[in-house]
C-alpha cells in the first residue's frame, strides 16, 4: 500500500537533487547579475605595512561584531612582525591573554536577535567568498531609506550590515541608467556609479586604501602560511630539479645495457 | 681480491648472508623479492603510458600517511570537525602541508587513476589473459570513488554536508527500498553526527583495507601473467637459453631506476600544484568549503569534486530519475565488461584500425567535455551538449562488440618494437 505521503517522501531525494540543480542555474544567474559591482582588490599579501594597517582596522571596525575565531593574536604577531607587546597595546582591548583567538563577547543568539542574522566569523572569509567580494562588498554601501539600517548593498542586497564604516567613506548613493516610464518609474535598471552624497573622514583615496588594506588582513588570516607556503614550494622544487638530474643520469648509465 | 685472505667486508656479508638465510627458512623473503622485482622480466618497451601504475602506489602510499597524522588531531563530530581542520592548518606544526598533501593527492589519484586507465584501453591490457588484473583495477576504481566520497564529508564544510545530500539521496531513487536505503546509510533523518562518524570509520579503516587488499591482487595477478605493453605482444612467447624472455627486462633495478624519473617529475607537478595553488581555483578545494556546514543554507553552486562530475552530468542529462540514477551507474559498471564486449585479435592500439581508434578518441573526448558539462550549471544548451555527449559514452561500451569485430587490424610482430635509447 502506497499512501500519497508515502509516494512524496519517496520523492524528496529526487525533489532535493532537482532543487540543487535548479539552484545552481539560479547561482549561475544570480551571480552574473552584480558581475559589473565586482572589483578587483589589487591587494598584495606581501605588504608587512599593509597587514599590519589591516589588522589596525579589523581590531576597530569590524570586531565589534564579526570573531576570528581560528586566529591567534600571538601569530599575528609572530607573522606581521610584531613584539608581543606591540600586540597586546594595538590590537587586544578586552582583557584577552596572547594566545588567545580573536574571539567576542556578542552572543550568537543576541547578535540574531539585533541583526536578523548574527554577523559571520571572519576568519576564513577571504577563502569563501573571495577577496574582490569583500573589497566590492565594502565599498557597495548605498543609501536606501526603505532598509533598516537606511543603506542597502550593491553587491548583497538586503544584507544585514549597517554601513560601518560611514563615517570614513560617507554616504553615496547608486545611480542607475534606463528609461523612464510615464510616471517617472526608471525601467530597465542598469547600475551606473555611486555618488558620494554626503562626504565622510577620509578621501575617496584614502578610503580605497583603508578598503584594501582590511582585505589584505583578511586574505592573510584566511590562510596565515600562504607566504611561507610559496617561499618553502620554492626550495622544494629546487631540491626536486637535482634529484631528477641525479635518477635521470642513474638511469641512463642502467639503460646503457638494454639492446 | 685474493681469496685466501677474507676481508672484513666478506665477513659482514657472510653474517648479513646468514640473517638472510635464517629468514628465508622461515618466510619466502628472497624468493618473493626475485619473483615481484628482481626476476620479474617486464618488456622494454614501455613508454610514457606505463609510469602511472607505480605513480598511483606512491600516491596511496602517501594517501594513507598523510591519513595517518590528520587522524592524529582530526575530530570526526559535527561540533568539532571544521574548527579541527582548521586547527590543523593553522595549529599542528606542519599540518598544513599534510592537509594539502592529503587534498592534493585525492585529485592527484584520480588524474593517474584516468590516465592508467586509458592506458588499458589504449594498448589493450584488459584483454586475455589479464581480464582478471582489468577487474581488480576496476575494483579499486569503485573502492577509490567510495574513499574520495566518504573523505570529501570529513572537513564538514558546507559543500561536504551538500554534496553528501546530493549523492546518499541519489539511492533514494531506487523503488521500493530507496528511502529506507538512504536513511541506512545516513543513520539519522538526515546527514548528521551519526553520519559523520560512520563516514570517518570506512574512510579511515574500511576502504583502505580493502583498497590495501585489492592493489595487491591487482599487481599478484598482473605479476602471474606478465605485464602488457605498447606493441600489445606477449614477450613471454619468445623466450632465451636462459629461460627470461628475450624482450623482457628485470624490474630491479631497470624499472626502479627508470619510474624513479617519473615518480621525481610527478613530485614536482604535485609539489608545484600543494604549494602554489592549492585549492586549484575551487576545482580541488571548493570555496563552499570554507564555511562550515549548515544544514538550513546550501551552498550557491553545488557540483561534485571535478573527478566525479563525468558521471554526474550523465546523470544530470537524463529527465527520468530512475534512468538516470541507472544510467549514471552503468557508467561506471561499464567497464567491468570491456574484456569480453572487445572482439578485436589484436591488443594494442597500434595495430587496431581505426574504428577502435576513432571510438577510443570520441570516448575520450566524452569524458572531458562531460567532466567539463558536470561542473556548469544545467542550462537546457548544456544539458543537450550533456546528452549528446553521453551517447558517445555509452556507445562506445555498447556498440565495441561490433566495431572492434569489424575493425581493419593490421598484423601483429614477433617481438616488441624498441630503440635503445
Amino acid at each position: 500500500m502506497r499512501t500519497d505521503k508515502k509516494k512524496r517522501l519517496a520523492d524528496s531525494g529526487w525533489r532535493i537533487v532537482l532543487a540543487l540543480t535548479a539552484l545552481v542555474a539560479g547561482a549561475a544567474a544570480a551571480s552574473e547579475a552584480p558581475g559589473g559591482v565586482i572589483k578587483p582588490a589589487h591587494n598584495d599579501i606581501t605588504n608587512l605595512a599593509s597587514l599590519q594597517r589591516g589588522a589596525r582596522n579589523f581590531v576597530n571596525y569590524c570586531m565589534g561584531c564579526h570573531s576570528a575565531r581560528y586566529v591567534r593574536y600571538s601569530r599575528l604577531g609572530t607573522d606581521l612582525g610584531l613584539s608581543e607587546q606591540q600586540v597586546i597595546d594595538n590590537l587586544m582591548f578586552t582583557g584577552e591573554r596572547i594566545h588567545d583567538t580573536m574571539r567576542i563577547n556578542m552572543r550568537p543568539e543576541d547578535a540574531a536577535r539585533w541583526f536578523g542574522t548574527p554577523p559571520p566569523d571572519l576568519s576564513l572569509i577571504a577563502r569563501s567568498r573571495g577577496t574582490d567580494y569583500i573589497y566590492s562588498f565594502l565599498k557597495s554601501f548605498y543609501v536606501d531609506p526603505s532598509r533598516p539600517n537606511g543603506v542597502n548593498n550593491l553587491v548583497l542586497p538586503g544584507t544585514a550590515m549597517p554601513h560601518v564604516l560611514w563615517e570614513r567613506q560617507g554616504l553615496q548613493e547608486a545611480v542607475y541608467d534606463g528609461e523612464s516610464d510615464a510616471e517617472h518609474n526608471v525601467v530597465h535598471k542598469r547600475f551606473k556609479e555611486f555618488q558620494l552624497v554626503q562626504p565622510g573622514g577620509d578621501t575617496p583615496k584614502e578610503f580605497d586604501e583603508f578598503v584594501r588594506d582590511t582585505v589584505n588582513f583578511l586574505d592573510y588570516i584566511g590562510e596565515p602560511m600562504q607566504l611561507e607556503r610559496r617561499s618553502i614550494g620554492l626550495r622544494v622544487l629546487a631540491f626536486l630539479l637535482v634529484f631528477f638530474l641525479f635518477a635521470y643520469f642513474l638511469k641512463k648509465e642502467y639503460w646503457k645495457d638494454v639492446k | 681480491m685474493s681469496a685466501t685472505v677474507p676481508s672484513p667486508q666478506s665477513g659482514e656479508r657472510s653474517r648479513l648472508g646468514a640473517l638472510v638465510d635464517w629468514i628465508d627458512a622461515r618466510f619466502p623473503m628472497t624468493r618473493m623479492w626475485k619473483e615481484h622485482a628482481s626476476e620479474y622480466y617486464a618488456p622494454k618497451n614501455f613508454n610514457f603510458w606505463y609510469y602511472f601504475g607505480v605513480i598511483a602506489s606512491v600516491v596511496l602510499v602517501l594517501q594513507i600517511v598523510t591519513g595517518i597524522f590528520l587522524t592524529m588531531n582530526y575530530k570526526p563530530s559535527a561540533a568539532d570537525a571544521f574548527a579541527s581542520v582548521e586547527y590543523i592548518m593553522r595549529d599542528v606544526e606542519w599540518g598544513w602541508l599534510i592537509r594539502y598533501m592529503h587534498s592534493t593527492g585525492a585529485s592527484a589519484f584520480f588524474v593517474v587513476i584516468y590516465l592508467h586507465m586509458f592506458r588499458g584501453l589504449m594498448y589493450g591490457s584488459f584483454k586475455n589473459p589479464r581480464e582478471l588484473v582489468w577487474i581488480f583495477g576496476m575494483l579499486i576504481y569503485l573502492c577509490l570513488m567510495a574513499e574520495a566520497f566518504f573523505g570529501y564529508l570529513l572537513p564538514w564544510g558546507n559543500m561536504s554536508y551538500w554534496g553528501a545530500q546530493v549523492i546518499v539521496s541519489l539511492f533514494g531513487a531506487i523503488p521500493g527500498i530507496g528511502e529506507s536505503l538512504v536513511e541506512w546509510i545516513r543513520g539519522d533523518y538526515y546527514i548528521s553526527d551519526i553520519t559523520l562518524n560512520r563516514f570517518f570509520a570506512l574512510h579511515v579503516v574500511a576502504l583502505p583495507i580493502a583498497l590495501i587488499f585489492l592493489v595487491i591482487a591487482h599487481i599478484l595477478a598482473l605479476h602471474e601473467v606478465g605485464s602488457n605493453n605498447p606493441d600489445g605482444v606477449e614477450i613471454k612467447k619468445v623466450k632465451g637459453p636462459d629461460g627470461h624472455p628475450v624482450d623482457g627486462i628485470p624490474f630491479h633495478p631497470y624499472y626502479t631506476v627508470h619510474d624513479t624519473v617519473a615518480v621525481v617529475v610527478f613530485f614536482a607537478i604535485f609539489a608545484a600544484v600543494m604549494f602554489f595553488a592549492p585549492t586549484m581555483g575551487g576545482y580541488f578545494l571548493e570555496h563552499a568549503n570554507f564555511e562550515p556546514a549548515d544544514p538550513l543554507r546550501t551552498p550557491e553552486h553545488i557540483a561534485p569534486v571535478w573527478y566525479f562530475t563525468p558521471f554526474y552530468a550523465i546523470l544530470r542529462a537524463v529527465p527520468n530519475k530512475l534512468f538516470g540514477v541507472v544510467l549514471m551507474g552503468v557508467a561506471v559498471l561499464a567497464f567491468f565488461f570491456v574484456p569480453w564486449l572487445d572482439r578485436s585479435r589484436v591488443k594494442s592500439i597500434r595495430y587496431r584500425g581505426w574504428l577502435y581508434r576513432g571510438f577510443l578518441i570520441a570516448f575520450a573526448i566524452s569524458f572531458l567535455a562531460l567532466g567539463y558539462l558536470g561542473l556548469k550549471p544545467a542550462t537546457p544548451a548544456y544539458t543537450n551538449a550533456a546528452r549528446v555527449f553521453s551517447v558517445v559514452y555509452f556507445a562506445f561500451f555498447f556498440l565495441m562488440p561490433w566495431y572492434t569485430k569489424a575493425d581493419q587490424t593490421k598484423p601483429v610482430p614477433e617481438r616488441v618494437t624498441y630503440h635503445a635509447h
